[in-house]
């Protein structure tokens, strides 16, 4: 009896093993995020992931019925960090560029984002160089906005870069800062809370065509399960869904 | 992953800028710390036991908290206050050049005040009781005998914590600085190339090393004299009734 036993539960332990393994050699999935990018993706007081790029990525798993783990990695190590090969696709708000395309491959678009301005409510700022030349703008380091602020504006403009988001944000409700150069939708989201109130968007969006998408390896087949999985969310709604929770307006 | 020369020849000179920020945060944060470190070590080396205890907790905080805890601190920390916006001390903490320096200075002051307290306590004790035979009042044996000592024998340890110091300063890239690790980052931001900027990054930090390695040796060299001082060899065609047997060898 002990012998049959013993048998049995080898069997019982090497079904669930193998089991184990397929699922794993499966499609596990490890997609990083940075955790930082209210309210796109941010560690809620449970210590989760949260935000629209996580839900974002959880509905394309279920679209495409993979197990997925999503994991934070800061954000100027992102890059580096899927090419060494510690996850398989960033899905952290991140535009696609020329100079990324040479290091990954980009899904097609998830999301279009615009850039603005933010300042002091009520002061009088001009956003043209002219105006705001002198003065001290803040954006994050290795963003859309912080290229544009170096580049466009980087002779005239006192430059500050911030390695996240939060610490800009910080700054500008010290009054260190004269003024932020954002993307819209997160700052859209840090206007609403309370440190946030005292200031407000300062002229027009900056249409600067930037597409945000899902990287990956150079050459890794996901890219073409991304894209089909992107466009089902889109024709079933649920990506309406997950957009009405975080904006008014449609962001894709 | 393909090396590429061409990137760090290109953004060199953007490197060295940063070189140029590291240096002079290094300079005046020594320079700030050891002017700070002085009197605490006076004090810590006292005999008098209140005045040991005075600067302990100031000395305990600084080398039992990471450093970047301490920029925070200073950074964004100081900030939330408006007590402290609305003072006197507002256009110099909005800065954050000034920023990393307060907290490198008051780092670097803790431990340097440390080894300096060490240094005093192991002067030869027959040197200090020379000074009090001959009369010498206490201010006049600090200033001639004690610190001039104490400095001949820290000065390898200070050194070492200069060094220390020259690699901490990589933190103040963390408020906006651009350091050569803050340039180094922001280059990468936008090339993607970190193997080749943090390589060319290491460099210019060996660079810096060793020009301090060799600046300490040679004021070592300078203040402990005696050390190396080896007798010249005594002519061979000197007068045999002129020589001296202790000093022939």
């Amino acid at each position: 009896m002990s012998i049959r036993k013993l048998i049995a539960t080898g069997c019982v332990i090497a079904a669930a093993a193998v089991s184990a393994q397929s699922t794993f050699a499966g499609d596990k999935l490890r997609i990083a995020t940075e955790g930082a990018y209210a309210p796109f993706n941010m560690v809620n007081s449970e210590g989760q992931l949260v935000g629209f790029d996580v839900e974002i990525a959880n509905a394309l798993c279920v679209e495409m019925k993979a197990d997925c783990d999503v994991v934070a990695q800061d954000w100027d190590g992102i890059i580096p960090g899927l090419r060494a090969r510690k996850y398989d696709a960033i899905v952290a708000s991140m535009s696609i560029t020329k100079e990324r395309l040479r290091v990954v491959d980009f899904s097609e678009k998830y999301y279009s984002n615009v850039l603005a301005f933010v300042g002091p409510k009520g002061a009088d700022m001009g956003v043209t160089k002219a105006a705001l030349k002198g003065k001290t703008i803040g954006a994050q380091r290795a963003t859309i906005a912080g290229q544009t602020l170096e580049d466009v504006y980087g002779d005239t403009v006192n430059v500050k870069l911030y390695d996240t988001q939060d610490n800009a944000y910080l700054d500008m409700s010290s009054g260190r800062l004269d003024g932020l150069l954002s993307d819209k939708f997160p700052a859209y989201d840090w206007l609403k809370s309370t440190e946030g109130k005292k200031f407000e968007f300062k002229g027009a969006d900056i249409d600067i065509n930037d597409k945000i998408g899902i990287a990956v390896r150079k050459g890794d087949k996901l890219k073409g399960k991304l894209d089909k999985a992107i466009k089902a969310i889109v024709a079933n709604g649920k990506y309406a869904e997950i957009n009405a929770k975080y904006f008014p307006f449609s962001i894709y | 992953m393909s090396w590429e020369w061409e990137i760090i020849w290109q953004y060199l000179p953007k490197l060295l800028d940063g070189a140029w920020l590291t240096l002079e945060l290094i300079a005046l944060s020594g320079l700030f710390g050891m002017l700070l470190a002085l009197p605490i070590a006076l004090m810590r080396a006292s005999k008098n036991a209140w005045l040991r205890a005075i600067p302990f907790a100031y000395i305990f905080f600084f080398r039992g908290t990471p450093l970047l805890v301490q920029i925070f601190l200073i950074y964004y920390g100081a900030s939330q206050f408006e007590v402290i916006k609305e003072s006197f001390l507002w256009p110099i903490l909005k800065q954050p050049y000034w920023c990393a320096i307060i907290a490198f200075s008051l780092n670097t002051a803790a431990y340097s005040a440390e080894l300096l307290r060490g240094a005093i306590q192991s002067i030869p004790k027959g040197e200090v009781e020379v000074c009090e035979a001959l009369g010498m009042s206490k201010p006049l044996m600090i200033r001639r005998v004690v610190l001039p000592r104490a400095f001949g024998i820290v000065l390898p340890a200070y050194g070492n914590e200069l060094l220390l110091m020259l690699k901490s300063s990589a933190l103040a890239s963390t408020i906006t600085l651009l350091d050569i690790t803050g340039m180094a980052r922001t280059i990468i931001a936008r090339t993607y190339t970190p193997m080749e900027m943090f390589f060319a990054a290491g460099m210019v930090y060996l660079v810096i090393a060793a020009l301090m390695i060799a600046t300490f040796r040679f004021i070592e060299f300078r203040l402990n004299r005696y050390q190396y001082y080896h007798h010249t060899p005594l002519p061979k065609t000197l007068d045999p009734q002129l020589r001296d047997e202790h000093l022939d060898t």
